[in-house]
């Protein structure tokens, strides 16, 4: 059975500097493979080269060493790409046309017959929630609006494969949330899903399998909670306490009116409970406090440098 | 790197076969075009009036450009055919009437319409018209009055009125001393060796024109030419009564003491003696096909 | 073939909705009636004034829609990214070439059609009857739009590897070259060694010769093209084009987009 996608120490250099003589390794031998019918996330920080490998899936731009494979076909077969939808970073259409006319293009490239290119352009319109802005010029459209465009154009064709780089940029909460519904749902029709994100939270919550990738090199490839080994770093304490009180805990807490956050070790947290109670305060929240994913960038980074050996982590 | 069009190769056919064809088609449109232009410029030429209406202020850069038409036209080797003859009347009456002050235009009109064919469009009366209208324009300009006496005098063999001209002109400021005398001379004597060799070394001294000079340095080797038969032939006689017969080729001079060593025309070849036992030009003599080009110049030679 | 197609209508909807286009056909309009208005002054010869303006005003505002749309086809599609997601779909990088080539040259042939609709109108004005001779000014017109696709195929290829600034100075520069080609065969060739001779002679028939569409004064009076000439320009233009367009879609194809 073939991949979705398979890459074989896939590298890119870019000329770079004064006269371009110098030349900026932004991936270098990348090989990893992503499933059929999985979710597959790609994370590392900005530039760590995850646009980049995109772009080179999408033969966008091309390798300085190694191959890739799409469904089985070399990425240089634009037919493959029948199968494939693709949302760009930051994505922007022609702006004279309306989001109806830009579908319907994108529609008539993919060999869509008539009729079913009317239905299908309505169908995603309504899935990212642009029906009625369907005849407005692009021009006028907010950039999370055009995030949605984007999708839409990604599913129009019902590909088996849909490739997202950085899908949830420029959306507000409820974009967001429909975004994560509708890769969802691709997941429940058996397609395969690969995107990009910086955003570890959103990764956790869809994927099979994540990613790592840091300074144009793969980290790491596994399921979420195995490959970040994001240590916790304490517990936060959200409580409540009107009028003032000598506990000597209340001095490294933040106050903001009646509210107060305190952090402590983990090791001390119920000493802590205690003494809050004797206080007379109200507990609100207790929640963990985890290592940001930018740390635990820096981490590995820093690991790098001491010459450790990439994490490797079992399958899911 | 595959990449679309995975066929660096359809290059490799596509360009040097398409630059073959371009080529071809270059040189068949440069034909099409070259015949339409004859027939363009017939067209355009047929009215001053309008060419001059139609640069308006540009009009003497407009001249410049029909003048350039008119030495492109004389001057091309491969396209001198009557038509080109024709059109040089019309060519020179535009550029004068766009720009009147263009003096080498009617210089040039001078000597090149007079001529007969095939030097010159044989149309001395033309010639006049257009120094006229350029005497009219440039009133003190003494040299135009030189080339109107010149083309009485050697082409029309007016002389009543080329000596007329050449008065004129030597009372125009800077003209000089010879032009009156060259009055007295013409009216006195009508044609005459020594004048045509004047006026011609005048005007090849005195014209920086490339076509104009040629044309005169042509006719002054003619006229050397002319000289020298003559002297030849003189001596020819002194042979024939020294030894009873003409000599039957140059060395026959040189041995008889009567030549110091072999002549050679201007372009640097041997004379020899034709049949008819007179003294001409070597047959390899550039000099000939100009001659025969310009046959007035042996109508002239009967003159004198 | 059809995503060819398929592009070039979307070309041809762009330069439809871009105001700048109609500013343009309107600026040439006005030439128009400026002709008549010189044609009054100027008696007798006003149709051969106007003809030649008319066809000169044709062919300037041709050539800058040619060379400024047609450098920014390519160069504004990679400039907004509006490319990465088509190219992304199944269509071949030389199709989206060729449709943009297409699509413009359709909008072209609108336009220099308008403006001669307009330079016929003044025609008639002044002339108060049309012939059947006056058709040689379609002919005049239907070899400017020749022009025009050639000077949009280079300016294609130019867009396509350096930037739109270079690329519409490097466009506008090959013209004017294109325009003395004959001029260049003229040059005092004895002067130079006979290699650096015959190499000029050579290389100024290969040049884009822009002085083959030039029919402006036998429009101006009236006189026939012969058909030879019209299909020779109309073959020259064709096969320039393939030559120029492969090129730029080799380029185009290797081309890594930013």
């Amino acid at each position: 059975m073939g991949y979705a996608i398979e890459t074989e120490n896939l590298s890119k250099e870019f000329p770079s500097g004064f006269l371009n003589l110098k030349k900026k390794t932004s991936l270098e031998g990348l090989s990893m493979q992503v499933e059929n019918g999985e979710v597959f996330g790609f994370i590392g920080p900005n530039g760590a080269g995850k646009s980049t490998t995109i772009k080179l899936l999408m033969g966008l731009i091309f390798p300085t060493a190694g191959t890739a494979r799409i469904l089985g076909k070399p990425v240089s077969d634009t037919a493959m790409h029948r199968d494939v939808g693709y949302l760009p970073e930051q994505p922007y259409f022609y702006d004279y046309l309306t989001a109806a006319e830009v579908l319907d293009y994108f529609a008539r490239i993919h060999d869509l017959k008539v009729g079913d290119r009317q239905e299908r352009v309505q169908k995603m319109l309504k899935k990212v929630g642009l029906e009625t802005a369907g005849k407005i010029q692009l021009r006028k459209y907010s950039k999370g609006m055009l995030q949605r465009v984007g999708v839409a154009q990604a599913i129009l064709h019902d590909p088996k494969l849909v490739i997202l780089d950085e899908p949830m940029s420029g959306l507000d909460p409820l974009g967001r949330r429909e975004v994560r519904d509708i890769i969802l749902e691709l997941k429940r029709e058996g397609k395969t899903v690969m995107f990009s994100t910086h955003i570890l939270s959103d990764a956790e919550m869809l994927c099979d399998r994540i990613g790592v990738i840091v300074g144009g090199k793969l980290r790491g490839v596994g399921a979420p909670g195995q490959i970040v080994d994001i240590k916790a770093r304490g517990m936060e304490i959200l409580f409540e306490m009107k009028g003032s009180s000598s506990a000597p805990l209340l001095k490294n807490a933040m106050q903001t009116g009646d509210r107060y956050r305190l952090h402590v070790e983990e090791n001390e947290l119920y000493p802590a409970i205690e003494q809050l109670r004797g206080a007379g305060a109200r507990i609100l929240s207790l929640s963990q406090v985890k290592e940001t994913l930018e740390d635990f960038f820096l981490h590995l980074v820093a690991t790098d440098r001491a010459q450790a050996a990439a994490v490797e982590v079992s399958e899911k | 790197m595959k990449t679309g069009i995975s066929k660096p190769w359809l290059l490799v056919l596509v360009v040097p076969l398409g630059f073959a064809g371009i080529w071809r088609l270059q040189h068949k449109i440069d034909e099409q075009q070259a015949a339409l232009s004859q027939e363009q410029d017939i067209v355009v030429l047929q009215s001053p009036r309008l060419a001059k209406l139609m640069s308006l202020e540009y009009a003497p850069l407009m001249a410049d450009v029909y003048w350039t038409r008119v030495v492109q036209y004389y001057g091309n080797k491969h396209i001198k055919q009557e038509t080109n003859l024709d059109s040089l009347w019309p060519l020179l009456n535009i550029t004068t009437t766009l720009d009147p002050n263009l003096l080498v235009a009617y210089r040039f009109g001078a000597m090149f319409l007079s001529q007969r064919r095939p030097t010159g469009a044989g149309r001395p009366d033309l010639a006049v018209e257009l120094i006229q209208r350029g005497i009219k324009a440039n009133p003190d300009y003494w040299r135009l009055y030189q080339d109107l006496g010149f083309v009485y005098y050697y082409d029309l063999k007016d002389y009543k009125k080329a000596s007329e001209a050449f008065l004129e002109g030597s009372k125009k400021p800077g003209s000089q001393l010879w032009m009156k005398v060259m009055a007295a001379k013409i009216a006195e004597e009508g044609e005459s060796f020594s004048t045509s060799v004047f006026l011609w070394r005048d005007l090849y001294e005195n014209t920086q024109d490339p076509l104009l000079k040629n044309n005169a340095l042509t006719h002054l080797q003619l006229l050397q030419v002319q000289l020298d038969c003559a002297q030849l032939n003189q001596l020819a006689e002194v042979h024939e009564k020294k030894y009873g017969k003409r000599p039957a080729r140059m060395s026959d001079l040189v041995q008889a003491g009567i030549l110091r060593g072999l002549p050679q025309d201007p372009a640097g070849y041997p004379y020899v003696f034709a049949e008819d036992g007179k003294a001409d030009l070597n047959l390899n003599s550039p000099l000939l096909e100009k001659r025969l080009l310009m046959e007035r110049v042996q109508q002239g030679a009967a003159k004198h | 073939m059809k995503r060819i197609w398929i592009v070039a209508l979307n070309t041809f909807r762009e330069a439809v909705r871009d105001r700048v286009l109609y500013s343009m056909v309107f600026f040439a309009f006005l030439m128009m009636a400026a002709a008549v208005v010189v044609g009054q002054i100027s008696i007798g010869i006003e149709d051969v004034v106007i003809v030649s303006l008319g066809l000169s005003a044709i062919s300037v505002i041709g050539l800058l829609i040619a060379v400024f749309i047609g450098v920014g086809l390519v160069s504004k599609e990679m400039d907004k990214r509006t490319l990465y997601a088509l190219l992304a779909k199944p269509v071949k990088r030389w199709e989206f070439l060729l449709g943009k080539f297409g699509g413009l040259l359709v909008t072209l042939a609108m336009n220099t059609l308008a403006m001669a609709a307009g330079l016929f109108l003044a025609m008639l004005y002044v002339k108060h009857s049309l012939h059947a001779a006056d058709l040689v000014v379609l002919v005049a017109v239907y070899f400017i739009w020749l022009k025009l696709a050639l000077v949009v195929a280079l300016a294609l290829l130019f867009s396509c590897y350096t930037t739109p600034l270079l690329s519409i100075l490097f466009t506008a520069g090959l013209y004017v070259v294109g325009l003395y080609v004959l001029e260049l065969r003229d040059m005092p060739l004895d002067a130079m060694k006979p290699g650096t001779a015959a190499f000029v002679k050579a290389f100024s028939y290969l040049l884009p010769n822009f002085q083959n569409y030039d029919v402006m004064a036998l429009a101006a009076h009236g006189r026939v093209v012969p058909g030879s000439l019209i299909l020779s320009n109309t073959l020259y233009t064709i096969v320039y084009c393939t030559i120029v367009l492969s090129v730029a879609a080799v380029v185009f194809s290797r081309r890594n987009l930013k």
